[in-house]
């Protein structure tokens, strides 16, 4: 059973949220060892929130729209009294005095927490290898990796562990694992959701979003977890108020929209011809659904990668900075304070993060600041014209989600550029901020999943999911 | 003194001019701080007014005070400065135990007030820019000698993490340390009249950074040191006079003034060296990604311009105009917060029954002491008392020895000065015929003292008159209308 109708059965006393909870943690019990797509098994909390909503359902209530259903939380969303560790060493031992938003407004709509999801240390990565706590295995082939860096939460989903998940997305961080393991993976509009309580990495580009089974899933999470938030300073004003409902909207079809497919992150070297196939045969399923399709050109799409190499990892050397040892987490002694602050990462960040905040370290540097950080917000404002060009003609954009399907695990972990190429589809979307999904489409020879991106306009979520439920349903016709 | 030395002062000021540019840090009086809803509050136990927001915690992002864009706007307009329609905040990296994020949250290169100025005693200051910034937390180092480098351990409190600042930079405009505190002073008073801040000193809520350097007449400006821990506007002038001395007597020993950033020490009364970095800082700032740009709306605009108040300047102009005060009555005034609308209400309230100069003169001695004492904003004291004290005074009623008694009750029993007349009795005797008849008692039973004011020099007159003005007194209980007595005395002594 999916979301919505767990949702629906547990509503109307059908089923128990008991009962669906204690099928869920079966499946992890059974399969949790083999994956680790958790960090922290909720099992207990889990079984007493169930046992609420059960009795909130006896009283004649409705627990909201995500009664009794299992969700699962990425671990770099703040749960207050839980620890939440970003799948680092430094946040040893923290247990943060609050609840993110989105956990909160989950919670208020019925949902039941199963667990903290495994995911590359402070979501840097694309494989959730970096994680110091071990790799998430793919549900569809554990030799291989989930993706990253929300990989607990796409192969919670896809191993039935929970029927939704939430994941944070910087650079494709739901998306791409989302397409390796076959499920659906939002990235909203950057603004719609509210960011407060999700561990930062780098502000201006991390969205959180849902991941799902199915399209009316995703549109189901979305509508809980969105919505302004006068903690988020960012977080839109106008959101869901003056917005079109995705779930509303979901069976209108795509008669008469106009879909674009981008050659830049469709046709360009690395793609893997299967997956340029998928997105072809997604657009011709949309052709004979009733929509104009095209191919068209986003040149600027192409310096994405470059540009996000250098904002992401500028923005993470200072949101990192404050993992010093001094008042909380991780200490390692040392001398000096100076000492101890480095003692205390070098022990406590791993490998990847270290680079990335060198990285971004270097390109705000004195002297450096303009050739990198510079050059790389001019090259965003770029990518967020041309992608206004083209949505003057077109009212979605597709696209690869992924250039390949799930790699094996240690392929790409000794050569961190094959690593960073895998987000090169999905950055243009978090430098843009417009939403972006990836709908499960088909699979390879092996049947490892392939994933196809919607790509559409600011706050145009309505449309992207129209276009996302059209392709669902022709999914049985391809491969 | 021998007179080499003061020649050689004489020409070395005549041949050097010093010029000083302001750093000021103010901290703005909002309710809560910068960027989180705990409370703004001097004095509290440590890390009691804190959250995850002013604490950094992971996850936490900050909400700009809409308050602080208020005052900001509130300076713009006191300082004549321009306000951009957009300003945004920087990240100024580094680390610090004391600062949570290991950032500042700063206004940089588009702050939200530029290009200002303030007249000082004639001469214009120019105010490059006046921007806002968080406050750090506080470290204290125990164990050896309070030093972080010899602690053996330290402890930090965080209630004043967050908590919002204003940081006003002048332009090198000025030229002597009176000068420089002629400054502070000014921008203090105005900055207490627009409701900002209270700039308090001693409390840390305004703080001085001294750039001070040294040059010939009509040459390009020296090489300037930086000079902190100012916390006084004393220590500020004796800070600006030690670094003229000391930049003149280097340079004149061929010797090259380093920019670098000294530390005031009070005791020794000196300048000295902070601590030399290997390498200098690289902040590496970037605009801040969690907040939005402040753009003030225009009704936000409006709204302040037309709920500013008359400026320091301004009113010291009215009421010396007005009210026939010197410069030094007026500057006394306006500087304790209040005591001039204290003394405005109570001139209003006078109704005619005395001078505002008598107002003014009670205010700026008796009054303010006891504000000085009991650390009482005169917002709290009723001026119509005053106002009733000058009246009473005025009429004749009780003298101003008198009046002293009773304006100290007044003021701490908060009761009206009538009231402690008609209670202790004192009103004065004024009837002629009273205090003649007293008068004539008092010559009758001191004939012996009569007859030798009749008969000695100018200096025997002097003293025995006193000692019979002092027996009337005494006779009417210290009642008697001093005037009227003194005037009936003389009369009774020269009739024989």
């Amino acid at each position: 059973m999916n979301a919505t109708e767990l949702a629906a059965a547990v509503r109307s006393g059908e089923r128990s949220a008991v009962e669906v909870v204690e099928e869920h943690l079966s499946r992890i019990d059974a399969r949790e060892g083999e994956l680790h797509a958790f960090n922290l098994v909720m099992a207990d909390d889990a079984r007493a929130a169930a046992a609420q909503i059960d009795a909130a359902v006896a009283r004649g209530e409705d627990p909201g729209p995500l009664a009794g259903v299992p969700v699962a939380l990425k671990d770099n969303m703040c749960t207050r009294g839980l620890p939440t560790t970003c799948s680092s060493k430094i946040l040893d031992g923290w247990k943060p005095p609050y609840d993110a938003t989105v956990v909160t407004r989950l919670r208020d709509a019925g949902a039941v927490f199963v667990g903290k999801t495994n995911l590359d240390e402070f979501a840097m990565g694309s494989s959730t290898e970096n994680s110091a706590f071990g790799p998430t295995r793919n549900p569809h082939d554990p030799s291989r990796v989930p993706g990253g860096s929300s990989g607990g939460s796409a192969a919670a989903v896809a191993a039935d562990f929970a029927a939704l998940s939430l994941g944070s997305d910087t650079g494709g961080s739901i998306r791409q694992p989302a397409a390796l393991c076959g499920v659906v993976g939002v990235k909203p509009t950057y603004g719609a959701v509210s960011r407060y309580g999700l561990i930062a990495f780098a502000s201006s580009l991390d969205q959180i979003g849902p991941f799902a089974t199915t399209v009316a899933d995703a549109a189901l999470a979305l509508e809980v977890i969105w919505g302004h938030d006068p903690l988020d300073s960012t977080s839109i004003g106008s959101v869901p108020s003056a917005i079109e409902s995705p779930l509303a909207v979901l069976d209108r079809g795509v008669e008469g929209l106009r879909v674009g497919i981008v050659d830049e992150i469709t046709l360009a070297e690395g793609i893997a011809p299967e997956v340029r196939a998928a997105v072809e045969a997604a657009g011709l399923a949309l052709e004979s659904a009733g929509a104009s399709v095209e191919h068209v050109s986003v040149p600027s799409a192409e310096y994405g990668l470059s540009a996000y190499y250098l904002i992401a990892p500028a923005e993470a050397s200072s949101n990192l900075a404050r993992y010093d040892g001094v008042r909380y987490g991780l200490r390692v002694d040392g001398e000096t304070v100076e000492q101890m602050n480095a003692a205390t990462r070098d022990c406590g960040f791993g490998a990847e993060v270290k680079r990335r905040i060198m990285l971004g370290t270097y390109a705000l540097s004195t002297g450096y600041y303009d050739a990198y950080y510079g050059t790389a917000q001019r090259v965003r404002t770029l990518i967020i014209r041309d992608f206004e060009r083209a949505y003057e003609r077109f009212d979605v954009l597709l696209g690869a989600t992924s250039p390949t399907v799930a790699f094996e695990l240690g392929a790409r972990t000794a050569d961190p550029l094959a690593m960073y190429l895998s987000d090169v589809c999905t950055v243009p979307s978090n430098l843009s901020g417009d939403p972006a999904m990836s709908v499960p489409f088909g699979a390879d020879a092996a049947g490892l999943p392939i994933g196809v991106q919607v790509l559409a306009p600011a706050l145009q979520e309505a449309t992207m999911f129209r276009v996302a439920a059209a392709i669902e349903a022709a999914k049985g016709s391809a491969s | 003194m021998t007179d080499t030395t003061d020649t050689a002062d004489a020409s070395r000021t005549d041949q050097w001019e010093t010029v000083v540019g302001l750093e000021v840090h103010v901290e703005l009086a909002t309710v809560t701080k910068l960027f989180c809803a705990c409370p703004n509050l001097f004095g509290a136990e440590p890390n009691t007014n804190i959250c995850p927001v002013c604490l950094g915690l992971p996850g936490s992002l900050p909400v700009l005070n809409e308050r602080v864009v208020e005052f900001a706007l509130r300076v713009g307009e006191a300082f004549h400065f321009d306000v951009p329609e957009r300003s945004i905040f920087h990240r100024k990296n580094y680390f610090y135990p004391d600062m949570p994020k290991d950032f500042q949250t700063t206004q940089y290169d588009e702050p939200i007030c530029l290009a200002g100025w303030l007249d000082v005693d004639g001469v214009r200051v120019g105010i490059t820019r006046a921007h806002l910034e968080e406050d750090t937390g506080k470290s204290v180092h125990l164990g050896g000698g309070g030093r972080i480098h010899d602690a053996s351990h330290s402890l930090v409190d965080y209630n004043r993490a967050g908590v919002p600042l204003m940081e006003i930079v002048s332009e090198p405009d000025m030229r002597s340390s009176e000068q420089a505190r002629r400054y502070v002073e000014e921008l203090r008073a105005t900055l207490l009249a627009i409701g900002v801040s209270d700039v308090k000193m001693e409390e840390g809520s305004l703080r001085v950074d001294a750039n001070i350097s040294v040059r010939h007449y009509g040459d390009e400006f020296g090489t300037r040191a930086e000079i902190k821990n100012v916390n006084s506007l004393r220590s500020l002038a004796r800070a600006i006079d030690y670094e003229h001395d000391r930049q003149i007597e280097m340079l004149e020993r061929g010797e090259r003034v380093k920019q670098e950033t000294r530390h005031w020490d009070e005791e020794a009364g000196c300048t000295r060296p902070g601590r030399s970095k290997e390498e200098p800082d690289d902040y590496r700032y970037f605009p801040e990604p969690d907040l939005v740009p402040i753009a003030p709306s225009a009704e936000l605009r409006a709204h302040v311009r037309a709920s500013m108040p008359e400026l320091p300047a301004a009113q010291r102009t009215r009421l010396i105009d007005e009210w026939g005060i010197n410069d030094h009555e007026a500057g006394v005034l306006l500087s304790t917060p209040g005591l001039a609308e204290y003394a405005e209400t109570a001139v209003v309230a006078l109704d005619g029954g005395g001078t505002p100069k008598d107002v003014v003169n009670w205010a700026t001695n008796d009054v303010l002491s006891y504000v000085n004492e009991t650390g009482l904003s005169p917002a709290l004291l009723a001026p119509e008392m005053l106002a009733e004290l000058v009246r009473l005074v005025g009429d004749g009623t009780i003298s101003r020895n008198q009046a002293r008694d009773v304006l100290a009750e007044s003021l701490r029993e908060e009761k009206w000065p009538k009231a402690i007349v008609s209670e202790r009795g004192l009103a004065q005797v004024s009837d002629e015929g009273a205090l003649g008849a007293a008068v004539d008692d008092v010559l009758a039973q001191n004939a012996d003292a009569v007859e030798e004011w009749r008969s000695g020099d100018d200096k025997v007159k002097k003293k025995k008159r006193g000692f019979l003005m002092g027996e009337c007194m005494k006779a009417l209980k210290g009642q008697g209308n001093p005037q009227l007595l003194n005037r009936l005395l003389d009369e009774r002594l020269a009739r024989g």
